[in-house]
């Protein structure tokens, strides 16, 4: 495999690693902005993450190894999982590797460790956030695994990048019935994935209506920074992927150096906009109630559904 | 849609930065770097400190562009702001929150209560000041105190 396909991959995740907390602080500007703030910049989520390493470690009593190891376990398969997703080619020496269920899986037991995590903290608000995650990952998973189901089955497989290379040749597939369920399907996934509004607030500070935050109540320090990084890396994974599955032109298909160039500056640009209009969209949302979030997931769940049995038969009948 | 047009009539509704602020950062807040998690603690105040410490983060104000943010666990936060006179029943708690904090930390006093117990000096249920229970760093005088007192305060230990 040529060097373009290592650059390419080494380059999906120092974007991912890096660019996630400017897309944060990206976001938390343009709220900001609509909401007559001045903002704290864009680079405010690197100085926390600064400020926390530099910080005294914590492990409070009574806490075992999920504890300990969950920060870590969720950065490294988000890293994971950068590799592996066609963000900037979709041809790079693990492309072959990059199957549908093994990201959603690397996904699934990032969200799995955190939950353990807040169980083996042993506090009230702990407990209650792990077992609301596991509630909206039940239903959430499934929902990303029908969504892009429905776009492997005109691909004729499983593997993303196939998938994604597929579409940019042939972009009638996504502008078909099955493909805009699709996106609506993942596009309200990706939300209830990633903690954001109308599912849960990232910025809350109500112990009562937390979901993501409650979960890492206890971290401090360096294993608090490593969990804010991951959630912020998965949201900028998740923007990535949806914009890879949807939105594919850009992304280097071949091995020169000009397309990875090109790949790397409309992801980025592609990344801004959606998260962009996130932010803005936050603005005019609020929060549902809990007890409301499975009809919305239970909703998208069957967006997804009707995508798949859409792209059935109608790639059938072709 | 009227919340948009609401949003482009407003504009920007915080108010120009005003000079930093005069003193020094504090030592321990020098590791901080312009970034700073404020948990708040009501150690029994009338609720007067509070309004004004919400005002301090509303849109005018807005403590967020210094790098101030408020945060749910004391876990983690770098600054407590410890607001009324320290009743009988919350001397504990209050140890316990700032113990919970990793180091670095500050507390910073706000209200005259919590500096000496002001208004509620010699009650029977007040264990006494800040400063009789945990160390402090900072205060913030006022009864209660302005917003602009209250963010120039977290200004001098977020260093911007
Ligand atoms: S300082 Fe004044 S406003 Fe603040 S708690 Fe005391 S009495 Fe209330």
């Amino acid at each position: 495999m040529s060097a373009v396909g290592y650059a390419a991959v080494a380059g999906q995740i120092v974007v991912v690693g890096a660019g996630a907390p400017l897309l944060t602080g990206w976001m938390r500007q343009v709220r900001a902005r609509l909401e007559g703030r001045a903002g704290a910049g864009v680079l405010q989520p690197w100085r926390d993450t600064r400020k926390l390493l530099r910080k005294e470690p914590i492990t409070p009593v009574g806490t075992g190894s999920a504890f300990r190891t969950a920060p870590a376990l969720l950065v490294a398969t988000t890293v994971v999982a950068a590799a592996l997703v066609p963000l900037l080619s979709t041809d790079t020496p693990v492309s072959s590797h990059a199957d549908l269920i093994l990201v959603v899986a690397l996904i699934a037991l990032g969200t799995v460790a955190l939950a353990l995590a807040g169980l083996d903290t042993g506090t009230a608000f702990g407990g209650m956030g792990a077992s609301r995650e596991m509630t909206v990952a039940a239903l959430v998973e499934p929902t990303i695994l029908l969504s892009v189901f429905a776009l492997s089955i005109p691909a004729g497989t499983t593997n993303i990048p196939a998938i994604v290379s597929g579409a940019v040749d042939e972009p009638g597939r996504l502008a078909s019935p099955a493909g805009l369920l699709a996106t609506a399907a993942l596009a309200v996934a990706v939300l209830a994935e990633t903690g954001r509004i109308p599912v849960d607030n990232p910025s809350t500070h109500l112990e009562l209506t937390m979901i993501h935050e409650a979960m890492a109540l206890e971290y401090a320090g360096p294993d608090l920074a490593l969990v804010e990084l991951g959630a912020q890396m998965r949201l900028t994974l998740l923007l990535g992927l949806l914009s890879s599955l949807f939105v594919p032109w850009g992304i280097a298909t071949g091995t020169s150096w000009a397309a990875l160039a090109v790949a790397l500056v409309l992801f980025a640009a592609k990344v801004c906009l959606l998260g962009a209009v996130l932010a803005a969209a936050e603005v005019f949302w609020a929060k549902i109630r809990l007890f409301r979030v499975p009809e919305l997931l239970a909703g998208s769940f069957l967006l997804a559904l009707l995508a798949v049995t859409a792209s059935y038969f109608l790639s059938g009948a072709s | 849609m009227g919340l948009l047009r609401r949003i482009r009539e407003t504009g920007r509704a915080a108010e120009p930065a005003p000079p930093r602020p005069e003193g020094d950062v504090p030592e321990k807040a020098r590791e901080l770097g312009g970034s700073v998690q404020v948990r708040c603690v009501d150690a029994g105040s009338c609720n007067g400190c509070e309004i004004e410490i919400a005002a301090a983060f509303n849109p005018v104000y807005d403590a967020e562009r210094y790098g101030a943010r408020q945060v749910a666990s004391p876990r983690h936060a770098d600054v407590a702001l410890v607001t009324g006179p320290v009743t009988r029943n919350m001397a504990e708690p209050l140890r316990r929150t700032v113990a919970a904090m990793g180091e670095p930390r500050l507390v910073v006093a706000v209200g005259d209560c919590a500096i000496n117990c002001g208004e509620f000096a010699g009650g029977h249920g007040v264990e006494g000041a800040v400063a009789d229970v945990v160390p402090v760093d900072l205060t913030v005088p006022g009864c209660p105190p302005e917003p602009d007192a209250i963010v120039a305060a977290l200004r001098r230990v977020t260093g911007r």
